[in-house]
């Protein structure tokens, strides 16, 4: 409770006065994408999630990190509402997207889903052809009026998430066929067809090997430009290597955010250091 | 010293489990060759079942058969033309003419037309009218009365017929009553049989394959011509409801209660329901029927519109449950994909669960279906076991079904010719569900996704 309180007070709690400088400093040029605040999930009488607050910058990597269990894929699924699918679980605080509340009534959950994407820790392309897989964001929300400006984005979403190359000549192969990498990938530019602001990454490399992780790494990267990404890893190597800011979680609370090297180097929480050198977790 | 009894040691355990392994590896022949001897049995117990059905039954659909010249003789069938429309008669007037022509024809004598062709083949019978007719299935004079009225040109011509022998001559032709009983107990005169015999020497009775039972209602008169047209149409009739009703209605709710519903007492309560309601014994749902459609909405009774809907009522416990399980079987990751590109939960259902989970809902449909097709019980309830002897036109037109035919010639008072019948209504009640399940089977392959 007490770091609870201490991470909050560090970040600033209160919603009418949203800080400047959320903990830790930007890393990141342009404004505040994504905040929230005291935000706690329940599941059923369980309390998941402890209060918590924290900002993302626009165009920035943000990295969540914690044993199994403490509460950042809960977090995670909070932004794009995917909580809400699960029966039982309760959310509360608030969270804004570009300073616009997520929980509002005048805000479809789904028109929520188109901005913020999702990438999930087991590849899940739908069992259709590749192209299918990317087209059916576009087509659901009908951001295309023709079947040429569809092809367009089909491509230039694969492009963008490295796959173009490896599967222009199969569009119509089933996306299932692919390896366990092309599948994240794939299922990245499933995202990103539907021109998210902010893509959500729970363990995306999770299941698959080192150069598939590799990839989609340097994919992360490159997409930075466009998008905000944050990225639930367990891999701490990974955190250092793709985020500008960390944050540490343990047991549903936030314990500490900060620059990525801050955290790794100088973490001001003993709870983050033992974690972060390894000696639990 | 130390290292001596530590290998001892490791030798001790290494016998032991050698000597586990001994008794793991007879318990997995045991489990092997018990399975393998179940589905032996299992096979044996169902080729025994076909063996006997298709023993019994195929021959019942080849019948002694008449193949003689019949004469329409005009001094017997006296009647006039068949009356035509006159230009400016009203269609009352046409019509009372008409039925006046049909009325005459009924009181032509065409069991003489058959005595005389018969006494041609068999001099001897021209004596005897009554036992020569007791040769033929009566419902032959009815078909030769119906080949008058579509060409009553046929009058004073001579034409090659195929005409039923009567169901006890098939009996005693076929062996299936023993020759050696006393006259007392024989079903035909000593006459009638002496004949019978004649004219299967002499070609004029013939086993010919016969279409009566494919074509004809049941009967109680003509039992040579009894056939399953109208048990047919009545199980088709239901099996069409049932696919309309149950379909829809089964699957919209376990999408329901599977997606949609919230977990809670009373979702709970319904789901508990519905597993007890696949456990109701099937005739209650006959009760229900009687009392709900028959006496409260007034629907027909013995139409296949109440069966149909009784079976639907039977049939939708099962296919929520399959269902269910179909849906359930979608992995969840599916369905988180489509909502993370903001697919609405109903998009997601439709775009991506239920087709992954269409194979399972056939599956369910399927059973259902086949469960409903073989049901007896509840039809007895709702009047579907009356003796209908019409092909019902509509799903409100009183009807049978098959499995109730089945029983219905099962229990007839001449069981050495029913029995065959039985049999022969079994094959086609077979033949339905097996057409039925490969109409799924190629169904599911189409549909079926690879992952």
């Amino acid at each position: 409770m007490m770091e609870n309180n201490m991470a909050q007070a560090t970040m600033g709690a209160k919603l009418d006065a949203l800080p400047n400088k959320p903990g830790g400093g930007p890393a990141a040029s342009g404004g505040i994408k994504l905040s929230s605040r005291d935000v706690r999930v329940f599941y059923g009488d369980n309390e998941a999630l402890h209060g918590v607050s924290m900002d993302v910058m626009a165009n920035e990597v943000v990295a969540f990190i914690g044993p199994s269990g403490c509460g950042k894929s809960t977090f995670l699924r909070c932004f794009n509402r995917m909580n809400d699918t699960v029966a039982g679980a309760r959310v509360t605080g608030q969270i804004t997207l570009d300073g616009r509340d997520i929980h509002d009534h005048a805000i479809d959950v789904v028109q929520l889903r188109a901005q913020v994407g999702m990438v999930f820790q087991k590849p899940n392309p739908f069992p259709k052809p590749i192209y299918e897989n990317v087209a059916y964001g576009p087509r659901l929300h009908g951001l295309t009026s023709s079947k040429s400006e569809l092809d367009q984005i089909v491509e230039s979403s694969l492009r963008r998430a490295g796959l173009w190359e490896e599967v222009k000549d199969r569009l119509d192969a089933p996306g299932t066929g692919l390896s366990g990498g092309q599948q994240q990938r794939l299922c990245i530019a499933r995202a990103i067809a539907v021109s998210p602001d902010v893509i959500l990454m729970d363990e995306p490399c999770s299941a698959l090997d080192p150069i598939a992780t590799a990839k989609i790494e340097e994919l992360i990267h490159e997409l930075k430009e466009n998008y905000t990404i944050i990225i639930v890893t367990h891999n701490m190597q990974q955190a250092a290597r793709v985020s500008d800011r960390t944050a540490f979680f343990h047991l549903g609370d936030l314990i500490e955010l900060g620059t990525t090297s801050q955290i790794f180097t100088t973490p001001k929480q003993q709870r983050t250091e033992d974690y972060v050198t390894g000696r639990y977790g | 010293m130390n290292q001596h009894t530590e290998l001892s040691g490791h030798a001790a355990i290494r016998r032991q489990v050698e000597a586990s392994l001994r008794r793991r590896q007879v318990r997995e022949k045991l489990f092997h060759w018990s399975g393998i001897a179940a589905v032996v049995i299992a096979l044996t117990l169902v080729g025994i079942f076909f063996g006997t059905i298709l023993k019994t039954g195929l021959p019942a659909f080849w019948q002694s058969t008449f193949v003689m010249d019949v004469h329409f003789d005009p001094e017997v069938v006296q009647i006039g033309p068949k009356p035509e429309p006159m230009p400016g008669e009203s269609p009352a007037a046409y019509q009372q003419r008409f039925n006046q022509w049909q009325l005459d024809l009924g009181f032509v004598d065409f069991g003489q037309i058959i005595h005389k062709s018969i006494v041609k083949q068999l001099p001897e019978a021209a004596e005897h009218p009554d036992e020569t007719l007791a040769l033929v299935t009566s419902g032959e004079l009815f078909a030769l009365r119906d080949r008058v009225v579509a060409d009553p040109g046929i009058i004073g011509q001579t034409v090659r017929l195929k005409l039923l022998a009567d169901a006890n001559v098939d009996v005693w032709l076929k062996g299936n009553i023993d020759r050696d009983l006393p006259d007392t107990q024989q079903q035909l005169s000593p006459l009638v049989r002496a004949w019978a015999d004649q004219l299967q020497a002499s070609g004029v009775i013939q086993n010919k394959f016969s279409t009566a039972i494919f074509m004809n209602p049941d009967s109680r008169s003509s039992l040579a011509s009894a056939g399953l047209a109208g048990a047919f149409m009545g199980s088709l009739f239901m099996m069409i409801i049932v696919i309309l009703l149950a379909m829809p209605i089964g699957v919209a709710a376990a999408i329901y209660l599977e997606e949609f519903a919230p977990k809670n007492r009373l979702t709970d309560l319904i789901e508990v329901n519905i597993n007890n309601l696949a456990a109701v014994p099937s005739i209650v749902f006959g009760l229900l029927g009687a009392v709900v459609f028959i006496m409260w909405f007034n629907l027909p009774m013995s139409s296949s519109l109440v069966g149909g809907l009784v079976l639907t009522l039977m049939t939708l416990p099962t296919v929520i449950i399959a269902t269910r399980a179909a849906l359930k079987a979608v992995p969840p990751s599916i369905r988180e994909a489509a909502l993370g590109v903001g697919a609405s939960k109903m998009q997601a259902i439709t775009h991506h669960v239920l087709p992954l989970a269409r194979p399972g809902i056939l599956t369910a449909m399927i059973i259902g279906v086949a469960q409903a097709l073989g049901e007896t019980g509840p039809l007895l309830l709702i009047g579907m076991s009356a003796f209908v002897a019409s092909i019902p036109a509509t799903p409100f037109d009183q009807s049978t079904a098959l499995p109730v035919q089945i029983y219905l010639w099962e229990s007839n008072e001449l069981r050495n010719f029913f029995e065959g019948r039985g049999s022969a209504a079994i094959i086609v009640l077979l033949g339905m569900m097996l057409a039925l399940n490969a109409v799924a089977i190629w169904l599911r392959k189409r549909f079926e996704t690879r992952w």
